[in-house]
């Protein structure tokens, strides 16, 4: 009786968090709809004039700047996760791993504030002066958010790393196998959705990010043509203007939420995708 | 015997009840809501207006100017703060100004420029002109920084400087006089628009039409940047609105705007 009362307790729990979830999609959804179905799904989405006060909402520019962005930050922050991943799991002796991995992971607790003032500080400077341009651009919010994304790329990659059964290694290694081609052939081929899985779920949270962004990348209206120039994400349009919208205006952050909210949602169900195949 | 339990009991009750309803009433409060260039000003206002009026609680919040006027006609806050001129469809509010503030220039110190007109600035910002090389400057690329869409100040600039012109899509975009402040000051190649108050050594003005951005050239609204920051009421303020307004119209409120980098309207 007991136990049963416990069980429904917790479901209850649970299905508050999917409860509150399903809030905010239909709160997002009723307030951002109107106003994508006023203007047209095509010029919402694909026109590059945004200028909601006088009437033009094109969120393409913001669109291309989130996607370009991300895609940055994924090599950046891919690339170095998953070295750090093969360093950790295979070549760094056990005691640093019980250092690194701590430390690793407790960049995912610093404040994105205080990565975006230390982009605005020392990084835009340095780009400004040496590839020129004003600094504030794709290539700055790409190297920030890459760094960001670290932690998840690596924590969870490591796992799936880790979670390869030894015996593969162990043969790999026994048919004559360098360390280095075992690695690379058969562990990371065997870990390969959870790697991939690790990617996807960093990506999301590229994606997300705002604060650190909005301090690095500018925020202008323009689809970048160079890793150079400023660029405003979904997020950041967001975020910059919601202090002053009312009206159709405010409609058209809700409705870039909602646009958001779909690239958000596909990424997430294509991870937990790749996740499920890997069992 | 059980009845003075009883009256100890209401009494009690009573007590608690009324105790913090008292508190509530006799605290009397003012909100105030609006634009974030006048906020800070306001905020200081408040703190100064407290120590005299003990009793009085002022609550004051951003939001924007716009959201500062929709507040006050929803009757959501007492006084609204506003940084442009209210617009025609805003009607049946009465705007006082508090202070003037000039919408002031601001490129890098080591740069040689000096003075503009209204034109080549609206060049600058619309992305006609790229180069300081044009405007006699150093052959250097302009880095434009304007504000988001829907701030005061970018609002008040478009109004007087850009004449329907469209800013240009790569101009870069930041939220705060102090964000954009803080790129001027470090990139020699960038020019933005700040309020006059926040203007430091680290950044320079630039003169607009021949007219230099002082003081006295912006109270006189001679400097073709300067508007009002207002305080928006509507018909029926109540009596603690009014007494506040006087009291930031007093010589005391003024002088703490002044000394705040406003300039004094009385």
């Amino acid at each position: 009786m007991k136990e049963k009362l416990i069980e429904k307790g917790l479901l209850v729990v649970a299905l508050s968090a999917l409860g509150s979830l399903l809030l905010i999609a239909l709160f997002i959804f009723i307030e951002g709809m109107p106003l994508i179905v006023k203007v047209g799904l095509k010029n919402f989405i694909a026109s590059t004039h945004w200028e909601p006060t006088r009437g033009s909402f094109g969120i393409l520019p913001m669109i291309a700047g989130s996607l370009t962005v991300t895609l940055l930050a994924l090599v950046f922050g891919g690339g170095l996760g998953l070295a750090g991943t093969m360093f950790l799991a295979e070549f760094a002796p056990r005691w640093s791993v019980r250092i690194l991995k701590p430390l690793i992971e407790l960049l995912a607790g610093i404040p994105s504030v205080v990565y975006g003032f230390m982009g605005v500080v020392v990084l835009v400077p340095w780009i400004r002066q040496t590839f020129g341009g004003p600094g504030f651009s794709v290539l700055a919010a790409g190297i920030i958010l890459g760094i960001m994304i670290l932690p998840t790329v690596i924590a969870i990659s490591l796992d799936a790393l880790n979670a390869v059964p030894l015996s593969y290694k162990e043969g790999s290694l026994a048919l004559g196998a360098t360390r280095w081609q075992t690695l690379y052939r058969v562990q990371f081929r065997a870990a390969r959705s959870g790697i991939i899985a690790s990617l996807i779920l960093a990506m999301g949270r590229a994606v997300g990010e705002t604060m650190a962004v909005i301090m690095v990348a500018g925020n202008a209206l323009l689809i970048p043509t160079s890793p150079l120039a400023p660029v405003r994400t979904l997020t950041s349009n967001i975020a910059l203007e919601m202090g002053y919208a009312a009206g159709d205006h405010q409609r058209a952050l809700f409705a870039t939420g909602v646009v958001l909210f779909v690239i958000i949602a596909l990424l997430n169900t294509i991870a937990l995708l790749t996740m499920r195949e890997r069992k | 015997m059980s009845e003075e339990i009883f009256r100890v009991i209401i009494l009690l009750c009573s007590v608690l009840f009324l105790l913090p309803g008292c508190r509530s009433s006799s605290k009397k409060a003012l909100v105030l809501a609006g634009s974030t260039s006048v906020q800070p000003f306001a905020e200081l206002l408040a703190e100064l207006y407290q120590q005299r009026h003990p009793g009085v609680e002022i609550n004051v919040q951003g939001g924007g100017s716009t959201a500062g006027v929709r507040a006050v006609q929803d009757r959501i806050c007492d006084i609204g703060m506003c940084s442009r001129h209210l617009n025609a469809d805003e009607s049946g509010l009465t705007a006082i100004p508090i202070a003037v503030d000039g919408i002031v220039l601001v490129v890098h110190p080591t740069n040689p420029v000096v003075s503009l007109t209204r034109e080549q600035v609206r060049a600058i910002f619309s992305g006609a002109v790229r180069n300081w090389r044009e405007l006699g400057g150093a052959n250097l690329r302009i880095t434009v920084i304007t504000r988001e869409e829907g701030s005061g100040t970018r609002t008040s600039f478009e109004e007087k400087v850009m004449a329907g012109d469209h800013f240009a899509s790569d101009a870069l975009v930041q939220d705060s006089n102090g964000a954009v402040r803080e790129i001027v000051a470090n990139d020699p190649g960038a020019i933005g628009y700040i309020s006059f108050g926040l203007v430091d050594r680290r950044v320079k003005t630039l003169a607009i039409d021949g007219v230099q951005p002082t003081e006295e050239t912006i109270r006189t609204h001679q400097y073709p940047l300067a508007r009002d920051f207002l305080f928006i009421v509507a018909g029926d303020s109540n009596p603690l609105a009014r007494s506040f307004i006087d009291f930031v119209l007093s010589p005391e409120g003024q002088a703490a705007l002044a000394e705040e980098g406003l300039i004094r309207v009385r």
